[in-house]
């Protein structure tokens, strides 16, 4: 393991994430704020618990969740995207270091720059509502695999790309729906029965319903269905990774 | 000097099947100074990038001090420093950090006291906290070169390095890359230029559609095909050598003003003086004698063009 080489592309990495940090943290906290106005006082007032939680709260793992999730992709496919685009890939080609070692840099520079806006959007959301997080060894946990399953498909995403519409397409067209109507800010029982079969299929809802434990005990499906979720997703991604660094597809030619 | 680069009938082919490299082989010592000359479309960077590890070989071999360029990569590549063609860099990057990435990806520890000393050496230490996109062209290109120096290769590639460069970066770069030479280090450079070749390599290559056609020591190159032109401009207008003439090498150029006499300046005699005599023995008056030395651009023209008939 090139350790030297996972640091510095980390370093560098997050050194991007801070000259920006301005614009890197004022979206999401102002995004967020504007959906606490909108679906918490607006809708909320309307909705006053959500199975025993107030909707406000409700919505909170939610936001965090679709916030991560979108992060951490662009995060991560900007990251490796760029450096194809602008022709600085050639230096981690002829580097003593595999591929596994580039994805560890960027998924972790990825992974953890998602996570530091999500703890933001959760400090941000103890101004507007007030939050108990029942289990946070589990939350945390859940924050942890989400923003690096999603960093790593974002990763993918950014290898594939050959152009920036691309780059865009797979989130805005895939991911973006998915996370929407993934209950992130209404409980699938609160659907009519077919679209609660529908909603099953969709892998965000295992997800949310997770973390959503984590901060009340309540959730859509079994806790243990959203790990094997998660633990699935991470392990698809880990093999598409895998088979990229095996056959230097869109990389090596 | 042991072999340090050694490539064994290297072919790559690109998706879609075109042939960049029909079978290269070369053998590189430890501390010269070797040129790659030949037009565009060669194969010179598929060559370096392939050694480098940025595009797969087809098949062939390449070992860089004993170690396999696939299988060893890890050794392999610590060892070789790499300025590409194309200017690449982070444009909001700050100089200093993007050596110090390249220092860190190549695995090696931080060391700022050998980033200052390359960031000295390439005239970019007051430059060293500019963002990359405030820094001119050629500034640019020293900044690729500190990145490529800035693990401590034992092997350099310069793809075109001198490319868009003014004169006076030239002569700069040629200073380093002897400066490098004094350190032991080994350096592939590429060019389109012939004087560059002339200027700096102990070695010279030509390459041309994928293949190697001829790698000589530049001096013996040079004296190998080193012929010399006497040119003997006349105040009369000749329209045939004339027959006492006829025992020398000669033909007429300028349209009859000029003798060209060509000879061989390894040989004992160049038969130069008897020459003059002789003309002026069959009343020819001499305006003026210029000698032309042939160049490795004329052997370079000569070893690329495509042979009669065959286009
Ligand atoms: N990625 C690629 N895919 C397909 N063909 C390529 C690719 N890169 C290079 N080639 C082809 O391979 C041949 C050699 O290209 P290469 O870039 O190695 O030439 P070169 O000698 O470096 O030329 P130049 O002096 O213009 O830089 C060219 O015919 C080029 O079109
Ligand atoms: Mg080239």
């Amino acid at each position: 393991m090139n350790w030297s080489a996972i640091s510095a592309i980390y370093v560098f990495e997050m050194a991007r994430f801070f000259r920006t940090i301005a614009q890197s943290l004022i979206s999401p906290v102002l995004s967020t704020s504007l959906y606490f106005v909108v679906f918490g006082a607006a809708i909320g007032s309307r909705i006053d618990e959500v199975e025993g939680v107030s909707y406000g709260a409700f919505i909170v793992p939610g936001l965090i969740m679709l916030t991560v999730m979108t992060q951490a992709i662009s995060n991560a496919s900007f990251g490796i995207y760029f450096p194809k685009f602008i022709g600085t890939i050639y230096e981690l080609l002829s580097a003593p270091i595999n591929f596994l070692e580039i994805v560890m840099g960027y998924v972790g520079a990825a992974a953890t720059k998602a996570m530091f806006i999500g703890i933001i959007i959760l400090i941000t959301s103890f101004f507007f509502v007030d939050i108990q997080i029942q289990n946070p060894l589990a939350m945390v946990l859940f924050l942890v695999l989400t923003c690096v399953s999603f960093a790593l498909f974002g990763f993918i995403i950014g290898i594939w790309a050959g152009n920036f519409e691309q780059l865009q397409l797979v989130p805005l067209l895939i991911v973006t729906p998915l996370v929407f109507l993934g209950g992130s800010f209404y409980s699938i029982s609160m659907l009519p029965p077919v679209w609660q079969t529908i909603s099953m299929f969709n892998p965000v809802v295992y997800l949310i319903s997770g973390f959503r434990w984590a901060f009340f005990g309540v959730a859509d499906v079994h806790i243990g269905m959203s790990l094997l979720a998660i633990a699935g997703f991470t392990g698809l991604c880990l093999g598409a990774v895998w088979w990229i660094f095996k056959t230097g597809w869109r990389i090596r030619q | 000097m042991p072999t340090i680069l050694s490539i064994k009938d290297l072919r790559k082919a690109y998706d879609g099947g075109f042939e960049a490299l029909k079978g290269v082989s070369l053998e590189i010592d430890e501390g010269e100074i070797i040129a790659l000359l030949g037009p565009n479309g060669a194969g010179k960077t598929t060559l370096i990038s392939t050694v480098c590890g940025i595009t797969m070989p087809t098949s062939g071999s390449v070992t860089v001090a004993g170690f396999d360029i696939l299988r060893d990569f890890r050794q392999a590549r610590s060892l070789i420093g790499l300025v590409p063609q194309e200017i690449a860099l982070e444009p909001f990057e700050r100089v200093i950090n993007t050596v110090r990435f390249s220092r860190g990806l190549f695995g090696k520890g931080r060391k700022d006291a050998a980033v200052e000393d390359i960031l000295r050496r390439l005239s970019l230490w007051d430059k060293r906290d500019s963002q990359i996109r405030a820094l001119s062209g050629g500034m640019k290109r020293r900044v690729l070169i500190a990145k490529a120096l800035a693990h401590e290769p034992r092997v350099l590639f310069l793809d075109e390095p001198t490319a868009g460069v003014d004169v006076e970066l030239r002569k700069d770069m040629w200073e380093i890359v002897e400066g490098l030479r004094a350190d032991g280090v080994t350096t592939i450079l590429t060019t389109h230029y012939i004087e560059e070749a002339e200027a700096i390599a102990d070695r010279v290559g030509v390459i041309n559609k994928g293949e190697i056609l001829l790698v000589e020591d530049k001096d013996k190159l040079m004296a190998r095909m080193g012929q010399k032109q006497l040119n003997v401009q006349l105040t009369t207008q000749l329209d045939a050598v004339p027959e006492a003439l006829g025992g020398y090498d000669l033909t007429l150029g300028d349209e009859g003003w000029t003798l060209i006499y060509s000879y061989d300046t390894k040989s004992e005699r160049t038969g130069i003086t008897k020459l003059l005599t002789d003309v002026a023995g069959v009343g020819l008056q001499l305006r003026d004698v210029v000698t032309r030395q042939s160049s490795l651009e004329d052997i370079f023209v000569s070893l690329v063009k495509e042979p009669e008939g065959s286009a």
